[in-house]
């Protein structure tokens, strides 16, 4: 499948039909989506709707924009006009979103095709989308195995070839994860570079929407169409942002850190394997690599739980609006008005949506707020200054993205904890709102993992995109294009 | 001993005060009451999936004059927090309110009782929240609607110390604050329309010492009389509770307007654990100092030192001045007529009797009214001037009101209205009256001076109302000599 860039750049010179392109776009989902179930409404019409548009605006002789004729998948948790909008929750069946998100607003006017919503652990809480009320999806690579998630069905459609990019959102890796469990690139921009407009909440304080992509040119094409203030959203950031396409792609006398933290014991020895010699590439590359011995980061082992006391808290409160009274059917059957509220959370949302509400309720309870949920800042705020005060001497910090690869469906659903680890390495900037891209970094040789991807995760101080896309692709440029997953291997 | 003399009462308010804004707190929704239900609402203020609050500028800025006009401290670093709880008139199943970084704090309320005594309340805090919408329970159905227009609406709660110590001194302190929110622009408080609602915490102590008793908080009262009324029910409780040796358990408390009597809250609402925690889709914030200041510099003169002001330095009856601070644009009215007459009682006369006249017979608001302040100024300086005579003068004002082309001299010209004050044509009306009423002019001769009015009365109906009463007074006198001289 061609790049993003390459799509757009001949649907500009007329070389390609965007509704051309669209079709062979819904061609692809629907002979690999029932292999993956990557998408909850793929909505074909919508796609050929945008793609018309695109024609009609090329008729005009106008320039229908940097994405035309791109198709772009948006997780289902980003609103757009009349579509649904689940967040792959049952409480959010049949419902439409009366507006369009910020995002799509930006894809749409630079000429992107809106090519379906794909599948997410419901509302963006989990990391396999086997908590998705929807079903899971499977990794293209291994359909026995999980895509990773939150954002699993982007990360899917994407490795599949279905789509050169789709958007995710990360709260505590939900972007970079799947991304790095389906051997593509995925960005998490800095907490407040886009626009959560339209983005279903989750962690208010750290949700964040970035591009997957086959190639981390197209992340950085995205990512500089969606950033940017936004007036609806006061958390964005007003200053100035630099392209993260026109910065200059090159490792050369980059000061990369390796944390010691990033190379913990859970981190499986082939997936380390893979990381250190995409390290190796790296310095290859010219760039400078240090292992930073262990100490600069001190409180990144209390990431995990730090990190669930925060976004669980802000979770107990975002979703506390679906009451029952406007989303979900109403049980009529409840007498009393708290009976009733009761009766749809606990029908309607799944085990673990339950389980986060009452941890976040809990570590916000008067009585608990001091121990839990302040304390958190208080652990949150540190790992910001440890963060910092790395970067006084690197430009960015680089290791695994995940500790393991795409594992099997059913291997970690069981175990709540067990499925909290995927975020052991993401969380970190996460908390500290900084961008972190994952790229892919060859397959695992040996071990549980063999053959699967890995992916190679650089993190750069807050506002930095620009570098750390640039860097993305720099690294791209060294090692080549990623493998293909078998999914892909048809199209030759 | 009586309870009343054995028990003071130690009442601290927290007023929910609606900011006069044109639009909503946190998104562009037209802030308005009476609309049909529902038809002020958007994604953000229904809480649709992936809405984010944005903070109105206007609502900061009305905040902060209400702040200041209530003495307050503005914090120059303050936040938002979200106040957790379920009610289905609450969208979002949080209030965005402020928690530990009121906007604010630590403000001194002067209030004037109705002796003219001067008192003050210490203000803890004053912080800005959105309002719930509202539930509706239509009459013979067992079901309940929800209206969201009023979701989202921008409020002040402003929360007294325990500092007032009768039902008095609470509604003398309500009426002040109400004054000030509304001449500083603040707010309309409108309690009818929910503007203006109050919480009240009362405890009782041994009269004579500075403890703190138990409290309770009597919750959603939307009317003075109600305030009133749920104030002195409170503190008969709670004095025969403690007469009887028992004890006030702390709780919330409703008022019923028609046993008139309080009664305690039973059920969930009491025992609210509202998980606050900052708001994280609105960042801290830094409210400019300087900023601040030129809206301290544009604060108008505050009505309790206008009150001041009038009753001293102006010499005006408190009744007048309490009448002229009562709304800022009748005040601000009689500033611009007095300073052209120069004469604050005649002038504050004039608007208090026939300006509010022609407003109450044309149903029209102060600023509508064609006898603006310079044309009641032309006005009392003729009637001062002796051009025409008060009740000339009252005629005139009517005729002012239809005719705002023509001057007060020129209509009296017109009207005929010009008083009679020149000797030849007074002294021959004098005469005339005196020659008709035989049978009063001997009784007055007789001794009954008082009759001396009932001629006067005459002489000016005869001149319809034309002639110069003191000039007329001063020619029955020089006419019939003093009375009993006969
Ligand atoms: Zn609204």
């Amino acid at each position: 499948m061609l790049s993003a860039t390459a799509i757009a750049a001949r649907v500009r010179s007329g070389e390609f039909d965007p509704q051309e392109v669209t079709e062979a776009a819904i061609r692809r989902l629907e002979a690999r989506d029932p292999q993956v179930h990557a998408y909850l409404d793929p909505d074909l019409e919508r796609a050929r709707r945008c793609a018309d548009a695109v024609a009609e605006t090329l008729r005009r002789g106008e320039d229908p924009g940097r994405l035309a004729g791109v198709p772009v998948s948006l997780k289902d948790n980003m609103a757009v006009e009349g579509a649904t909008l689940t967040a792959g929750s049952r409480i959010l069946e049949g419902y439409r979103a009366p507006y369009t998100s910020h995002v799509a607003q930006r894809l749409l006017a630079e000429g992107a095709v809106l090519l379906g919503r794909t599948n997410l652990d419901e509302f963006a809480m989990g990391a396999s989308t086997e908590n998705s009320a929807y079903g899971p999806s499977r990794n293209p690579w291994d359909r026995d195995r999980v895509p990773g998630g939150s954002s699993g069905g982007s990360a899917a459609a994407v490795a599949a070839g279905i789509v050169p990019v789709a958007l995710g959102s990360e709260t505590g890796g939900s972007i970079r994860q799947p991304a790095a469990l389906c051997g593509v690139t995925g960005f998490k921009p800095t907490y407040g570079a886009v626009s959560r407009h339209g983005l279903v909440a989750f962690g208010s304080s750290l949700d964040v929407i970035g591009p997957i992509a086959c190639h981390a040119e197209d992340a950085a094409l995205v990512h500089d169409v969606i950033a940017g203030h936004d007036p609806r959203d006061a958390t964005t950031w007003t200053g100035e942002r630099p392209s993260a396409l026109t910065e200059r792609a090159d490792l050369e006398g980059l000061r990369i850190g390796i944390p010691e933290e990033f190379l913990d014991d859970a981190v499986d020895a082939r997936v380390l394997e893979r990381v250190s010699a995409a390290i190796a590439q790296l310095e290859e590359g010219g760039a400078i690599t240090r292992v930073v011995p262990k100490g600069s980061l001190p409180s990144m082992h209390l990431a995990i739980p730090v990190y669930y006391l925060v976004a669980c808290s802000e979770a107990s409160s975002n979703l506390a609006r679906f009451d029952g009274i406007r989303y979900g059917p109403a049980r009529e059957e409840a007498a009393e008005l708290h009976e009733r509220y009761a009766a749809t959370r606990a029908g309607l949302f799944g085990p673990e949506v339950r389980r986060r509400i009452l941890l976040g309720t809990f570590s916000l309870s008067a009585g608990y707020a001091d121990a839990w949920y302040k304390k958190a800042l208080q652990v949150r705020r540190l790992i910001l200054d440890e963060f910092r005060a790395l970067f006084a001497d690197y430009d960015l910090l680089a290791g695994p993205t995940s500790p393991f690869g795409a594992f099997k469906i059913g291997e970690r659903s069981k175990d709540p904890y067990a499925m909290y680890l995927c975020d052991l390495l993401t969380a970190p900037a996460c908390l500290a709102g900084l961008p972190s891209v994952s790229v892919p970094c060859g397959l695992a040789r040996k071990g549980a993992y063999k053959g699967l991807p890995v992916g190679l995760s650089l993190t750069g101080p807050a506002g930095h995109d620009h570098k750390v896309l640039a860097a993305a692709r720099a690294y791209e440029a060294v090692r080549g294009a990623p493998e293909r997953s078998p999914l892909q291997e048809d199209e030759a | 001993m009586t309870t009343a003399t054995r028990w003071e009462p130690v009442i601290g308010l927290e007023v929910h005060v609606h900011l006069a804004t044109s639009s909503k707190m946190f998104c562009r929704c037209e802030a308005r009451f009476g609309a049909p239900p529902n038809t002020l609402v958007c994604p953000v203020c229904t809480s649709q999936p992936g809405t984010l609050p944005v903070l109105n500028a206007e609502a900061l800025r009305r905040g902060v004059l209400a702040g200041l006009a209530l003495g307050c401290t503005i914090d120059p670093h303050t936040k938002f927090d979200r106040k957790n709880y379920f009610y289905p008139d609450l969208p979002k199943g949080y209030q965005i309110s402020q928690f530990d970084r009121p906007l604010c704090r630590d403000g001194r309320f002067r209030y004037r009782m109705p002796d003219g005594a001067d008192r003050e309340a210490t203000i803890v805090r004053a912080h800005l929240e959105e309002d719930s919408g509202k539930i509706i329970h239509p009459e013979g159905m067992d079901l309940s609607l929800v209206d969201l227009n009023r979701a989202g609406t921008p409020l002040l709660e402003i929360v007294s110390g325990p500092d007032l110590h009768s039902p008095e001194e609470a509604m003398a302190y309500l009426q002040e604050l109400r004054r000030t929110l509304r001449a500083v622009g603040a707010g309309d408080c409108d309690m009818e329309k929910g503007g203006f609602r109050c919480d009240a915490n009362v405890s009782l102590r041994p009269a004579g010492t500075e403890t703190l008793g138990t409290r309770t908080e009597t919750k959603n009262l939307n009317s003075f009389k109600f305030v009133a009324g749920a104030l002195q029910a409170e503190i008969e409780r709670q004095g025969a509770v403690l007469d009887g040796g028992g004890e006030v358990v702390q709780q919330t408390m409703a008022y019923d307007p028609v046993s008139g009597r309080t009664r305690p809250l039973r059920g969930k609402e009491d025992a609210h654990d509202y998980r606050y925690f900052p708001e994280p889709d609105l960042p801290e914030f830094r409210v400019d100092p300087a900023w601040v200041e030129t809206l301290r510099a544009s604060l108008p003169e505050l009505p309790h030192d206008r009150h001041a002001r009038y009753t001293g330095e102006l010499g005006l009856s408190a009744g007048d001045a309490d009448a002229l601070v009562a709304e800022r644009e009748l005040g601000d009215y009689f500033e611009a007529a007095v300073a052209i007459t120069g004469r604050p009682k005649e002038t504050a006369n004039w608007l208090l009797t026939e300006v509010l006249r022609l407003v109450n017979e044309r149903k029209i608001a102060l600023g509508e009214l064609a006898l603006g302040p310079e044309r009641l100024a032309e006005l009392v300086q003729l009637v001062d001037a002796g051009g025409v005579s008060v009740q000339a003068g009252r005629r005139l004002a009517t005729e002012m009101e239809v005719r705002p082309d023509a001057t007060a001299a020129a209509l009296a010209e017109e009207l005929d209205l010009v008083q009679v004050s020149d000797d030849g044509a007074l002294r021959a009306l004098v005469d005339e009256v005196v020659g008709q009423e035989t049978d009063v002019v001997e009784r007055y001769r007789g001794g009954n001076a008082g009759l001396l009015n009932a001629l006067l009365g005459s002489v000016m109906k005869a001149s319809r109302g034309k002639a110069d009463p003191k000039a007329a007074r001063e020619l029955l006198l020089e006419t019939l000599g003093p009375a009993g001289d006969g």
